[in-house]
């Protein structure tokens, strides 16, 4: 049996010879030997008492990384494969500029989650702060997914220019599922806020509209991944009004500049 | 030396603060803990610590916090507060001598009272006296900073990464109902002693990070009014913005925070309460040269209470938590979780949002 599963909640500090885990004990680590020694390790990590340490598995491709306690900021960053897992919540800028792989937050994160994020996914259990998906873009088969269980704070989506970004609005009860000024500077991508939207203002150059049956066939997929990751019923979530907002035009800045 | 896209440094300030609500003191070993998990937010050039509840045995008494360059810059210095008030202990403030921090100042503290008969010829209510005679040393007497002028309060402040300011001021040795850190990245001033957070000014004092981007215009309109913004730094502004709001005219702390961060017009325009929007109209207006632009996050101190407060566009970052009796703030979350390893409802407050915790009243 693997030892980080051990019973009772216990958790186990030592490396587990089955399953090839290695454990990293964080606390008192500052950020570069925590790194250090996370690329050192085989397939599968487990930091505990992680507490703060910033730029975790930066750029990595390979790896599989469970994280107990809170990471720092730009967890995930440059991410370029490799599958991350929080039980906890995580502070700014997770999976700043990602380009490929998953992660996966048990919890809640800080401001600008999934900043110019270019591939891979990103789950969000509970609620995003401030500018999630800021500045997410796409190109060709690479289309970066931002999924929020909860509700996003103000800025969602801002200067978006492609990709995916769902909020799912759970347990947002009298709050709006985001807050003011959405898809500012939105020119690409997509955006889907499930629930009232009604209190929302969104800007003159995105169009705003009730996602039909085939609008919520593409993301039928991530609603279903996020209900397996977290336990929720995916048939249940998808059973609501959704709101699909694109921009009006493939390029907002045609006529700005010169004409082209 | 390394140039700029040689060498890339990740920093941006850190703040941290924690108050027990029914006034229950803590050591300042706490929030100096705190601070460890963002040092990468802080370069070293600056660090500092504001305690509340710390001078019980003083408590009727202005403690006034002074940096000297030299001896007799002191000597000089205490002629001149001996004119205006009288001292009822002189000492110098205990440190720890430390090789992170260096270059120490002559750093001396001073319980006083007001002489009755100077305010009264001057016509001065006591505050406004001792807030004068602060100013009037930090702008004409070169070599004397006051840096820390309440009652029943005192601001820590140096040179240094903020937990080996903790070390050196012996903060451990302190017990206060509220705390508030600062770790500094200057980004436009040099880093010395008087530059470091929190400033203060009575007992009001302000941690900050950010950078704003309103400060000439706050400043000019803040000066009119007899402040004297004499270091070129935001905080020191928001701390006499926040003063001359609050003690001078009156306002609350949510019509000051409706000041600083005032929601912007299209914002005002949707409110559905035709009473807050024309509040909110009316402090727009009343007061426009003192929104405060650009990226900021304060903690506020005050007796009895902190705020903390965000720019409108929320563009740094600020967490909340409580457990128990005990507020808990800070950049980060992980500075939180040092403090309180089990916080609860951890959130973050909406650009603008007041977050205000006050002490039940008369328990400290």
């Amino acid at each position: 049996m693997c030892l980080f599963k051990a019973e009772n909640g216990q958790m186990a500090i030592q490396s587990c010879a089955e399953c090839a885990h290695d454990t990293i004990d964080a606390a008192e680590l500052d950020f570069r030997e925590l790194n250090r020694r996370l690329r050192e390790s085989r397939g599968q990590s487990r930091i505990l008492n992680c507490c703060g340490q910033r730029f975790i598995a930066s750029g990595m491709s390979k790896q599989s990384v469970t994280i107990e306690g809170v990471p720092g900021n730009a967890l995930g960053s440059y991410l370029n494969g490799a599958s991350l897992t929080v039980h906890a919540n995580a502070q700014d800028a997770v999976g700043d500029t990602m380009n490929e792989g998953r992660i996966v937050i048990h919890g809640s994160v800080g401001d600008a989650a999934g900043y110019a994020m270019r591939g891979g996914a990103i789950y969000v259990r509970d609620n995003a702060g401030y500018r999630a998906g800021i500045h997410m873009k796409a190109y060709e088969e690479k289309i970066p997914v931002l999924v929020i269980g909860g509700t996003a704070g103000s800025f969602l989506g801002e200067y978006q220019a492609g990709g995916l970004i769902i909020v799912l609005g759970r347990g947002a009860g009298s709050r709006p599922v985001a807050g003011n000024f959405p898809c500012t500077g939105m020119h690409g991508g997509k955006l889907f806020l499930r629930g009232d939207c009604s209190r929302i203002l969104f800007p003159d150059q995105v169009t705003a509209r009730k996602a039909l049956k085939q609008d919520l066939d593409e993301i039928r997929n991530q609603v279903m991944e996020y209900g397996n990751l977290f336990g929720v019923d995916p048939e249940e979530l998808l059973d609501a009004p959704f709101t699909v907002v694109t921009p009006d035009n493939k390029n907002p800045y045609q006529q700005m500049y010169v004409v082209n | 030396m390394k140039k700029e896209g040689q060498v890339r440094i990740p920093s941006g300030c850190a703040i941290a603060a924690v108050i027990s609500r029914t006034g229950k003191r803590m050591s300042g070993q706490l929030i100096t803990d705190a601070m460890r998990p963002m040092h990468d937010r802080s370069n070293g050039l600056g660090g500092g610590f504001a305690g509340y509840g710390i001078y019980p045995e003083y408590k009727d008494f202005y403690a006034l916090h002074l940096f000297f360059d030299r001896r007799d810059t002191r000597k000089s210095c205490e002629v001149f507060l001996k004119e205006r008030f009288e001292i009822v202990q002189s000492e110098i403030i205990p440190t720890r001598r430390l090789p992170a921090i260096t270059d120490e100042p002559v750093i001396w503290r001073y319980f006083v009272a007001p002489l009755k008969s100077v305010p009264a010829s001057l016509q001065l209510d006591e505050k406004e006296f001792v807030a004068r005679t602060v100013m009037r040393i930090n702008t004409e007497m070169p070599g004397a900073y006051v840096f820390s002028s309440g009652k029943n309060m005192g601001a820590f402040k140096a040179v240094g990464f903020p937990e080996d300011v903790g070390r050196f001021y012996r903060l451990e040795e302190y017990q206060g109902y509220s705390w508030t850190a600062h770790g500094r990245y200057p980004t436009n001033t040099p880093g010395w002693w008087g530059g470091a957070h929190p400033f203060t000014l009575l007992d009001y004092s302000v941690v900050h990070n950010g950078e704003i981007s309103s400060y000439d215009a706050n400043r000019r309109f803040i000066e009119m009014f007899g402040y004297k913004c004499c270091l070129q730094t935001d905080t020191e502004v928001i701390t006499y913005i926040l003063d001359y709001l609050l003690r001078v005219q009156g306002l609350t702390l949510d019509e000051a925070a409706d000041v600083i961060a005032a929601p912007f017009w299209s914002t005002i325009e949707r409110k559905s309460d035709p009473e807050e929007r024309q509040k909110l109209l009316f402090l727009r207006k009343l007061f426009p040269c003192l929104l405060i632009t650009g990226p900021f996050s304060i903690v506020f101190g005050f007796d009895g209470g902190l705020m903390a407060l965000n720019d409108r566009l929320k563009l740094r970052s600020m967490v909340v938590g409580e457990k128990e009796d005990r507020v808990y703030i800070a950049s980060e979350e992980a500075a939180i979780r040092t403090m309180e390893p089990d916080a609860e409802n951890i959130w973050a407050p909406s650009g603008g949002e007041p977050v205000i915790i006050q002490v039940k009243d008369g328990a400290f």
